[in-house]
């Protein structure tokens, strides 16, 4: 049972680390003027409720089978994926609004938050395959 | 100074600076024919001499001396040294500025010097000081002012070895002595202000000391140098590179010198003695006394000796030789370029200071002195010939070569700016050295800009007219090139020279640009190639620098770009070969005609169309009438070509089309009732050529007023009208004008009312600025895509959330115009308004799909925007439409040091396609000069460009955080730099507040901005009304925005025509600027006070009669009628006198304000005491308790 719990939680990791590296090419696109703060907004904040909500099962999941550490490791990336989503002013069109990602210094403040959570995502990765072959051993 | 006093600016100054660094090496070898003038010093003299040559004949001597200096010019290719040759007109103000030149920092210092040396040679010629003497008697006030600078150099130099200060001060009352009998000996030498040379004597006295060590060397060395002037000018640059770095440090303090001037002797002092003192300043004043002293005749053995004197330090390196000296030239010129519009004197030190090649520079210039001195005669005939050459080198190119490489040139333009202020200071700085003694020294030395003012003492701080703009610290050369200040200006006109000085200075870098304005003056260019840097894609400019005849280097990024064949002809002038004199090169503001290359599709025509309101609530207002009538009235004067094209859509709760179809007998309307899925009935027909369709227009115009008097629809379906409006407009572009008069309430976009009258007046949280929905914002960003603009007016008499609204223009770079409470008949000052803002509206220059981008010096970056646009890109605005009235702003940040260049620049490129359905491009390059030290930076603290641009800050911080925050903001800004700056002037008492003279305004403006619409607690203030200020601060341009922060009061009851300008004929009248307080109403007298978009006149109770009958056209005050918003054509000279002042105010703005007269029991009184910030309010402080306030945090 564990096992599989593991295995989830590492295909689910894959998936996030994939959309960190997105978001991190998109934005760095964006940077270099390769594409238009229109159209890389757009693309950014379809993404952003799959992630929140592919990081939240994790967590979720790890509470679920007691996983106390990994949990609590998870929770405050959850929380600040949860956070940011519901404080999107009324006006602005997303977590990504293209009339101020050029404004005070956000667009570097996005990329930053994009390199954290892929330096997160792979730790967990790890932790993940250690955990699961940890667990394949044991049964 | 007094013979520069004749003299125009110096452009030999920016000879030099075109001196060219690449051509400098090259250059150099030739040079070694006359390897005198190689070095940074013969740069100076080249100037001087060129000056000397062309205007005095008795200068001829020291021309020959400068001769030398011209044939390495010519060798070098320079074109510097050219022009230099050419303007014989400027040399002789060269010599000035020179003077001026060095002197900004020198400048006090040189003229003291100059007198000094003049006194010293006179009184005792034997010594080493009697060479300095010879050298200025001989010379002229320029070559004495020259003399003095590197005197001056070595009082530093001398002083910092001292490292006393009082030591200086002694030998400077010595020198005292020393200047006024050189007064009396050369009263006609034009430097009266021996009184201030006596000030500057202390430092001069300073470099006595110093001098008197030298002397002895410099014996030594006047022997040697007489005997060979290239080994003298090679040894020089040894010891300059011995002194270089000591130089350098006391060049640094030098600039620091001049620009403070008076200012802090002592500071600079140190800093000399941190560098490598005693070499280096004798160097200087090597370098400085041989352009001088060549002019003197008899100072021959004078100069000899002051080359003596100097070049102790050379002496030690001194018999290296001449060709050293040569190489040494190349670098001069380059330094020279780099210096090159400040005073080459100054220059010249910062040469040595850079390299040891800069160094052999001054030694190259002591020989020069040397060299003249000894076969003047000789020399003169060389000199004779060289001015030819002069002529050559480019102007520009001197400046840009000044620009880019050296970082001694920082420096430089730290002492032009001294200079500037110099000759205001002068007199005033006399009187305070005599006064305070050498204690009060830092007080004394200080620049305008930086005289600390007490400001809970100085209660009368508003000038008598408008506040200037203050003016970049640059050469003169370069400062009549520099855009004006009303389409450019930036907060800083020093840039600090890394973010750790800004940071320290506490005050915000940007740019406010107004880019667009209507100029009376634009070179325009048609060119088939626009010349760009290859790199960067910057324009060519006026502060671009020539690198010879076929390459220029580019200012921004510093590449190395050819010089097309094209561009070698200049079309003004039918010459070739002049690339620096094309009209690109001589204005910073010019507009190109664009090529194909520069369009994405063929130029739209242009296209208008008008959304309009038609439910009840706008019927109501009438305002229908006043637009049909300008209409009619404007349809003519619309900009546009024989394509312009036009459009009406109507909506209520149903959206309604016009069918102006040519052909038809009268508009037809389609009315699409399905809101939910709106559609174009008929797409080809709805939008119209405005000549062919001219009679069915007129008629729909006449009556559509008329045409839904009847309704009794009260809805408003607004968010379906403008998504049918997009679709009409998007295979085009163009310009959507929405009429609104109430909160959209069917449909897309629907808004609820978000406000609540009891929170109108809370001191606490102000909800609901930012948009209630994303509809707008996206519909803005579509139409910006579709090259669309959507120009709101709001004309509502209830809430209607104008924070969503306001979206639809904001990001498709369209304008925002609200008139609260808007009733055709009961509100007639509204209905004024309306009219004029809409035939200004109408008839306006307009630039469709346009961009704009804003490019800076490498180092330098933009991080936030502020205006009406969608930032599409790092540095790309994206403007649908662009007009005449629309500001911006840029917030900055320094990413990497700038320590390696003395200028930076900003250029922005607007690329719009006019109304005629050309394409092209405006540009405007602003260049400033880069500072080092605190104080510089608050000595250009441009106090209305730092306010503007925290307004804008402040606007979004807000919207993205509170109102609250962003009040603590404003208020932490003043404080901040406040203290910033208190803790940088250490004798100021910690229980005064002082600000420096350049920011004396700024806690005055900041409470303006508190008591503003926009930011203003506790008084009760529409929601509506408050975003509208904001979105107001975020698109108007400075001018504008500062009428409306801090308005403008005069009396006008007793205008004089003392003080009055003369405009077309006119006699305008120039009264003074009142203080914003109700202390300065008096009940006698009438008061105009101008806040931009309206004029309030108030006459007080007891008012002069005659005044009323004359100005207003009543008997008396009592007859007077409440709502009068003309003043009657009189035919009494005081109402001649009222009209023409207010029509002259008007004429300044494009918007004409509404006129509105207050009597004492009007309810407009309260607005126009709202305006009075100076003075208490229930909830909010007066600027004396603010004042208070500020210093208590100080404190902390």
């Amino acid at each position: 049972m564990e096992s599989v719990v593991f295995i989830f939680s590492l295909i689910d990791c894959c998936a996030l680390i994939f959309l960190s590296v997105y978001f991190i090419i998109t934005l760095s696109d964006l940077e270099c003027d390769y594409i238009n703060a229109r159209s890389c907004c757009s693309k950014l904040n379809k993404w952003v409720v799959p992630e929140l909500i592919g990081h939240a099962v994790v967590t979720v999941l790890m509470l679920i089978s007691l996983h106390w550490f990994i949990f609590l490791l998870n929770l405050p990336v959850a929380t600040w994926n949860i956070y940011r989503y519901i404080m999107v002013p009324s006006g602005n069109m997303g977590v990504f609004d293209p009339t101020e990602i050029h404004n005070r210094g956000q667009l570097k403040s996005h990329m930053k938050e994009a390199m954290i959570k892929l330096g997160f995502h792979l730790l967990c990765f790890f932790m993940y395959l250690y955990s699961m072959i940890l667990a394949l051993i044991n049964d | 100074m007094s013979a520069p006093a004749g003299l125009p600016p110096r452009p030999a100054a920016a000879a030099f600076s075109t001196g060219g660094p690449g051509s400098s090496p090259e250059a150099a070898a030739p040079a070694s024919g006359a390897p005198r003038c190689q070095n940074g010093p013969m740069q100076s003299q080249m100037q001087f001499p060129s000056g000397y040559g062309s205007h005095l004949p008795i200068y001829s001597a020291p021309s020959g001396h400068y001769s030398q200096v011209p044939n390495k010019a010519a060798a070098s290719h320079l074109d510097n040294q050219y022009r230099a040759s050419y303007y014989p007109g400027y040399y002789s103000a060269p010599a000035q500025n020179v003077m001026t030149s060095v002197g900004s920092n020198v400048l006090n210092a040189q003229e003291s010097q100059h007198q000094l040396y003049n006194n010293t040679p006179h009184s005792g010629g034997s010594s080493d000081r009697p060479v300095q003497g010879t050298v200025s008697s001989a010379s002229y006030l320029h070559a004495s002012a020259q003399q003095s600078y590197s005197a001056f150099d070595n009082h530093y130099s001398t002083s910092v070895s001292s490292s006393v200060a009082s030591q200086g001060f002694p030998l400077n009352s010595d020198h005292y002595a020393m200047p006024v009998v050189s007064g009396a000996m050369y009263p006609n030498v034009s430097y009266p202000p021996v009184a201030a040379g006596g000030v500057y004597g202390q430092t001069l006295t300073s470099q006595s000391l110093p001098a008197v060590g030298q002397f002895k060397e410099t014996n030594a060395f006047s022997s040697q140098n007489p005997s060979v002037p290239h080994s003298l000018q090679q040894h020089l640059p040894v010891g300059y590179n011995t002194t270089i770095s000591t130089v350098s440090s006391a060049q640094a303090v030098q600039d620091n010198l001049s620009r403070n001037l008076t200012g802090s002797v002592a500071k600079v002092n140190n800093q000399i003695s941190t560098g490598g003192i005693d070499s280096s300043q004798p160097v200087h004043s090597v370098s400085q006394n041989v352009p001088f002293t060549k002019p003197g005749v008899g100072t021959s053995a004078s100069s000899a000796v002051m080359s003596s004197v100097r070049s102790p330090a050379p002496s030690l390196s001194s018999k290296p030789a001449s060709s050293p000296s040569v190489t040494q030239s190349p670098e001069l010129a380059l330094q020279e370029a780099l210096d090159s519009s400040s005073t080459t004197s100054s220059a010249s030190p910062v040469l040595n200071n850079y390299d040891a090649l800069e160094g052999g520079g001054y030694p190259e210039t002591r020989s020069v002195t040397n060299s003249p001195v000894p076969s003047p005669s000789v020399l003169q005939t060389s000199k004779a010939s060289k001015p030819f050459g002069y002529g050559y080198p480019a102007l520009q190119p001197g400046y840009q070569n000044a620009t880019p490489p050296t970082p001694v040139q920082p420096s430089n333009p730290g002492h032009h700016p001294g200079f500037q202020h110099y000759p205001q200071q002068y007199p005033g700085v006399n009187q305070l050295s005599s006064s305070l003694g050498g204690l009060s020294l830092q007080h004394s030395q200080q620049p305008e800009s930086l005289r600390p003012v007490n400001l809970t003492h100085d209660r009368n701080i508003l000038p008598v007219s408008s506040v200037p703009a203050p003016v970049p610290n640059l050469n003169s050369d370069l400062r009549k090139l520099n855009c004006s200040p009303d389409s450019f200006r930036c907060t800083l006109t020093n840039i600090p020279q890394t973010q750790a000085l800004l940071n320290k200075a506490k005050l915000p870098l940007g740019l406010l640009l107004h880019p667009f304005r209507d100029l009376t003056q634009l070179p325009v260019i048609t060119s088939s190639t626009i010349v760009r840097c290859r790199s960067c894609r910057t324009y060519i400019n006026p502060f671009v620098s020539f690198i010879d005849q076929r390459r220029w280097k580019c200012n921004l990024c510093y590449r190395v770009n050819d010089v097309p064949e094209e561009f070698m002809y200049n079309p003004l002038t039918r010459s070739y070969g002049e690339p620096h004199k094309r009209p690109e090169v001589q204005n910073s503001t010019v507009e190109f005609i664009a090529s194909s290359d520069y369009m994405l599709r063929p130029p739209q025509p242009a296209v208008y169309l008008f959304v309009l309101d038609v439910s009840h609530n706008a019927v109501e207002a009438g305002y229908l009438t006043i637009l049909c009538q300008s209409l009619l009235e404007n349809l003519d004067k619309l900009p546009g070509d024989s394509r312009t094209r036009i459009g009406f859509i109507t909506f209520d709760s149903t959206v309604q089309f016009y069918n102006l179809q040519e052909g038809l007998s009268q508009p037809q309307m389609l009315i699409v009732s399905d809101i939910d899925d709106i559609f174009l009935p008929t797409p080809d027909s709805l939008l119209v050529n405005l000549h062919e369709s001219k009679e069915l227009i007129k008629d729909l115009l006449n009556a559509l007023p008329n045409m839904f008097t009847n309704t009794r629809e009260t809805h408003s379906a607004l968010g379906p009208a403008l998504q049918a409006a997009f679709k009409l407009m998007s295979p085009t572009g163009g310009r959507i004008s929405v009429f609104q008069t109430q909160l959209p309430s069917l449909g897309a976009g629907l808004l609820h009312s978000r406000e609540d009258p009891n929170q109108r007046s809370s001191t606490k949280v102000v909800q609901h600025l930012g948009p209630a929905t994303d509809f707008y914002k996206k519909l803005a960003l579509d139409c910006s895509g579709q090259q669309t603009a959507v120009d709101l007016f709001l004309l509502s008499s209830q809430y209607s959330d104008l924070a969503s609204l306001a979206c639809m223009s904001k990001y498709s770079a369209g304008c925002i115009y609200y008139y609260p409470s808007f009733h055709r008949s009961h509100n007639p000052a509204q209905a004024e308004k309306l009219q004029k803002d809409l035939k200004r509206y109408l008839t306006r220059k307009i630039g469709f799909e346009a961009v704009m981008r804003i490019r800076c010096t490498k180092g330098l970056s933009i991080h936030t925007f502020h205006g009406n646009f969608f930032v599409r890109s790092t540095d790309l605005l994206s403007l649908a439409n662009v007009n005449p009235d629309a500001g911006f702003a840029v917030q900055m940040s320094i990413e990497e040091s700038l320590t390696d260049t003395s200028l930076v620049c900003f250029q922005t490129a607007l690329l719009y396609t006019s109304s005629k359905g050309e394409r092209r491009i405006r540009v405007h390059t602003l260049c400033l000069p880069v500072v080092s030290s605190l104080s510089d930076v608050y000595a250009g603290a441009d106090v209305q460009a730092v306010v503007c641009l925290l307004a804008n800050m402040a606007v979004d911080r807000s919207v993205s955080s509170s109102l609250a925050d962003a009040r603590d903001a404003l208020v932490n800004a003043v404080v901040d730099s406040l203290a910033a700056y208190m803790s940088t002037a250490s004798n100021l008492q910690q229980s005064m507040l002082i600000a420096p003279n350049s920011l004396k305004l700024f806690p005055l403006y900041i409470l303006a901005l508190l008591k503003q619409k926009a930011f203003r607690t506790g008084t009760s203030t529409r929601l509506d009304d408050r975003v509208y200020a904001m979105c107001q601060m975020k698109s108007q341009p400075l001018v504008h925005l500062m009428k409306m922060i801090h308005p403008n009061l005069y009396r006008i009851d007793k205008l004089t025509d003392e003080s009055t300008i003369h405009v077309n004929d006119r006699v305008v009248p120039q009264p003074p600027l009142q203080k914003l307080s109700a202390e300065k109403l008096t009940r006698e007298g009438a008061f105009l006070m101008d806040c931009g978009s309206i004029f309030y006149l108030w006459i007080g109770k007891n008012c002069d009669n005659n005044f009323i009958k004359d100005v207003l056209g009543y008997p008396n005050y009592a007859s007077v009628p409440q709502k009068m918003t003309q003043l009657p054509e009189v035919d009494a000279p005081s109402s001649e006198r009222t009209r023409s002042f207010i029509s002259w105010l008007r004429d300044s703005r494009p918007l004409s304000p509404v006129l509105q007269v207050i009597k004492d029991e009007n309810p407009a009184k309260t607005d126009f005491f709202q305006h009075l910030i100076e003075d208490r309010t229930e909830a909010a402080f007066s600027y004396y308790e603010f004042l208070l306030n500020i210093q208590q945090q100080i404190c902390k």
